[in-house]
C-alpha cells in the first residue's frame, strides 16, 4: 500500500511466516490498524467508529429480529407486535434497532458536515467522499425500506409517498413504480421485495465502508488544518502522527462510550420519542393519515421536495423550456436528489486551494450558515404544506443549492485565507508545547 | 503478406465479436428473468372489475371501495356542488384535461367528469395525482371537494386540482351503470 511510510508486519515465528508466505491476512490487518493518523485529530473525528459501530449494531440486531418477523401484509403487523409482547427481550432488540437507525443518521450527518468544513472532500481525498455520499445514499434506501417493513399506517404511505416519486419521470415514470411495487399499489409484493433489499443493502454497505477505508488509508486521513503529513521519510511521518492502535482507539472508544450513554438513556426511557404513533395503527390503504411525516432523517430533504410547487417561478421556467416534461411533481423530485447530487459534487465546487475551514475567514460564516439551514429544512419538513412554511422552505432550498453551486466556486476566488501553519507538528506543538522541551528524555 | 495478414485479422475480430456477442446476449437473457419477476405477478395482473351497489349512497355522501388495490371515490354531489363545479371556468384550471376514460379527449368541464348526464355521480381514483396519497372529502380543501393531506393539494368539486403541488385532475376509472342503482367499475 501506498501513503504514509511506516513499519510494516514481519513476520517472526514459524508458524507467522507460514501463514504470511500462503496468506498476508495478518499483515493486512495489522497494516490498517496500525495506520499512521495525524495526531491532531480533534473530537469531531470520532464519528466514523460511531458508525462502524451503528453498522455492527443495525446487522446484529437485525438478523435476530429477522427470527421472529414475517414479512406477508396480513401477517407482518402482528408479528411485529408478537415481538414485542412474547419474544423474549424482543422489545428491546426492536428498540434498539428502530433507535439504532436514528443514531445511524445522527452520526452520518455530523461526519458528513465534519467532511464539508475541514475539507476532506477535496483532492486527492475525491474517492473517499464520492464512496461515503454512495454509502449514505444506500443508507438512505435501507432505513426507508426498513420502516415499511412494520407495516403500519406511516410504513404503508411512506412507501406510496417514496414510490410515487419515480411515477413522476416523464413517460416511463409509471411503468417503473409499477415494476419497483410489483403492481398497481403498494401491496405484499412489495413488502416481500423491501424485506428481501433492506436484508440486503447493509451487507452492501459494509463491502463500500471497506472500499471508504481503503480509499483513505491510501491518501492518508485529513486533519483539523488540512495540512498533508509529511512523507519524505519515516521519521519525518513520525513527528506528525501516532499509530491508530492503540492512541485513537482509545480516544474513540471514549467518544462512543459517551454517545451511547445518551442511546442508552433515549432507548431505555423514550423509545418513540423518535417514532410516529400512526405506525401502531396497521396499513390501511383506504385512508391516509392526516399527517404524513417522514422520519426526521429525511426531512430536510424532503422539504426541499415539497418547496418546488407549480407558481414558483424556476418551475415555470423549467416546464416551459421543456415544454411541460418537467412539471412541479418532478421539479421536486429532481430538486430533492440534486441536493445530495450537489453535495457529492463538492470536491469539484470547491475552487479554493486552502483545505481546511478553519483557514477559510468567509468561509466559515457561509459553512455555519448551512448547518443552520439544514436543520431549518429539518423543522420545515415537519411543518404542513402551507404558509408560511412553503416560502421559507423555498428560500432555505435555494441557499442550500446556492452554497454549493454559487458560494463554493466563488468563494475560491474572492477570499484571502488565513496563514496555514507549515506542518502538522507546528500545529499541535503550538497547542500543547514541544515534548521534547516539556519532558525529559528519562 | 499484407493481405494474408488482413485475412487473419478479419477472422480474429469475426471471432472475437461473435463471442462477445453471444455472451452479451446470454448475459442479457439471464438477467432479464430476473428483472422481469418484480413485475407485477399474473394474480395481481387477473385485473377484475368489480360491481358495487350504490343504492345506499344518499345525496351529499360519499363511498369508498377498494378497486387494483387502491381507493375509488363515489359521490353522489348535491346540486350546490354541482353549481359550483359547473361555474367553474376553464382558464381557472392546472389540468383542462377531463382524465375520464369513459370520455377520452375531452376537457375537464364539469359535465365530463360526472358519469351522468345531471352531474350527480362523480367516481374517481381516490388517489392524489402528486404521490399517491388518498385525499380527504367532504367538502374539505379551500374548493370545497378533496384536500389531499401530504402536500396540500386541494381538488374542487368536480375532483380537479385547483391548487398545491399535483399535476393533474383526479382519474377516472373506467366505470358505468349497469341499472339505476349498480356501478360497473373496470
Amino acid at each position: 500500500m501506498s501513503g504514509i511510510p511506516h513499519d510494516h508486519y514481519e513476520p517472526k515465528t514459524g508458524a507467522e511466516k507460514w501463514l504470511h508466505s500462503r496468506l498476508p491476512i495478518v499483515g493486512l490487518l495489522y497494516d490498517t490498524i496500525m495506520i499512521p493518523t495525524p495526531k491532531n485529530l480533534n473530537w469531531w473525528w470520532i464519528w466514523g467508529i460511531v458508525l462502524a459501530f451503528c453498522l455492527a449494531l443495525q446487522i446484529v440486531t437485525g438478523i435476530v429480529l429477522v427470527m421472529h418477523y414475517t414479512p406477508h401484509v396480513d401477517l407482518a403487523f402482528a408479528s411485529v407486535e408478537h415481538i414485542m409482547r412474547n419474544v423474549n427481550g424482543g422489545f428491546m432488540i426492536r428498540y434498539l434497532h428502530a433507535n439504532g437507525a436514528s443514531l445511524f443518521f445522527v452520526a452520518v450527518y455530523i461526519h458528513i458536515f465534519r467532511g464539508l468544513f475541514y475539507g476532506s472532500y477535496k483532492a486527492p481525498r475525491e474517492i473517499t467522499w464520492i464512496v461515503g455520499m454512495l454509502i449514505y445514499l444506500m443508507m438512505m434506501g435501507t432505513a426507508f425500506m426498513g420502516y415499511v417493513l412494520p407495516w403500519g399506517q406511516m410504513s404503508f404511505w411512506g412507501a406510496t409517498v417514496i414510490t410515487g416519486l419515480f411515477g413522476a419521470i416523464p413517460l416511463i415514470g409509471e411503468p417503473i413504480q409499477t415494476w419497483l411495487l410489483g403492481g398497481p399499489a403498494v401491496d405484499n409484493a412489495t413488502l416481500n421485495r423491501f424485506f428481501s433489499l433492506h436484508y440486503l443493502l447493509p451487507f452492501v454497505i459494509a463491502g463500500l465502508v471497506i472500499v471508504h477505508i481503503w480509499a483513505f488509508h491510501t491518501t492518508g486521513n485529513n486533519n483539523p488544518t488540512g495540512v498533508e503529513v509529511r512523507r519524505g521519510s519515516k521519521e519525518e511521518a513520525k513527528k506528525d502522527t501516532l499509530p491508530f492502535w492503540p492512541y485513537f482507539v482509545i480516544k474513540d472508544f471514549l467518544g462512543l462510550a459517551v454517545v451511547l450513554l445518551v442511546f442508552w438513556a433515549i432507548v431505555g426511557f423514550m423509545p418513540n420519542y423518535l417514532g410516529h404513533p400512526d405506525n401502531y395503527i396497521e396499513a390501511n390503504p383506504l385512508q391516509t393519515p392526516a399527517h404524513i411525516v417522514p422520519e426526521w432523517y429525511f426531512l430536510p430533504f424532503y422539504a426541499i421536495l415539497r418547496a418546488f410547487t407549480s407558481e414558483v417561478w424556476v418551475v415555470q421556467i423549467a416546464s416551459f423550456v421543456t415544454g411541460g416534461i418537467v412539471d412541479a411533481k418532478f421539479f421536486g423530485v429532481l430538486a430533492m436528489f440534486g441536493a445530495i447530487a450537489v453535495m457529492a459534487l463538492a470536491p469539484w465546487l470547491d475552487t479554493s486551494r486552502v483545505r481546511s475551514g478553519k483557514y477559510r475567514p468567509q468561509f466559515k460564516w457561509w459553512f455555519l450558515l448551512l448547518v443552520i439551514d439544514f436543520f431549518a429544512l429539518m423543522w420545515l419538513g415537519a411543518m404542513p404544506a402551507e404558509e408560511p412554511y412553503a416560502s421559507f422552505s423555498l428560500i432555505a432550498s435555494a441557499y442550500w443549492f446556492g452554497y454549493f453551486l454559487v458560494i463554493l466556486p466563488l468563494l475560491g476566488v474572492i477570499e484571502k485565507p488565513d496563514a496555514i501553519p507549515a506542518t502538522i507538528e507546528e500545529d499541535f506543538d503550538s497547542h500543547y508545547g514541544k515534548k521534547s522541551e516539556a519532558t525529559p528524555a528519562e | 503478406m499484407s493481405h494474408a495478414e488482413d485475412h487473419e485479422g478479419t477472422r480474429r475480430d469475426f471471432l472475437y465479436y461473435a463471442t462477445a456477442g453471444a455472451g452479451a446476449v446470454t448475459a442479457g437473457a439471464a438477467v432479464w428473468p430476473l428483472v422481469n419477476q418484480m413485475n407485477p405477478s399474473a394474480d395481481v395482473q387477473a385485473l377484475s372489475s368489480i360491481i358495487v351497489d350504490v343504492s345506499g349512497v344518499d345525496v351529499g355522501t360519499q363511498i369508498s371501495v377498494m378497486f387494483l388495490g387502491k381507493p375509488v371515490f363515489i359521490r353522489r354531489r348535491t346540486q350546490a356542488e354541482i353549481d359550483e363545479g359547473r361555474a367553474v371556468e376553464m382558464k381557472d384550471l392546472i389540468d383542462t384535461s377531463s382524465e375520464n376514460p369513459n370520455k377520452p379527449g375531452s376537457d375537464a368541464s364539469d359535465e365530463n367528469r360526472t358519469l351522468d348526464e345531471a352531474g350527480e355521480w362523480l367516481v374517481m381514483m381516490g388517489v392524489c395525482t402528486h404521490l399517491g396519497c388518498v385525499p380527504l372529502g367532504d367538502g374539505a380543501g379551500d374548493f370545497d371537494g378533496w384536500f389531499c393531506p401530504c402536500h396540500g393539494s386541494h381538488y374542487d368539486t368536480a375532483g380537479r386540482i385547483r391548487k398545491g403541488p399535483a399535476p393533474q385532475n383526479l382519474h377516472i376509472p373506467v366505470a358505468e351503470f349497469t341499472d339505476a342503482t349498480t356501478l360497473k367499475l373496470g
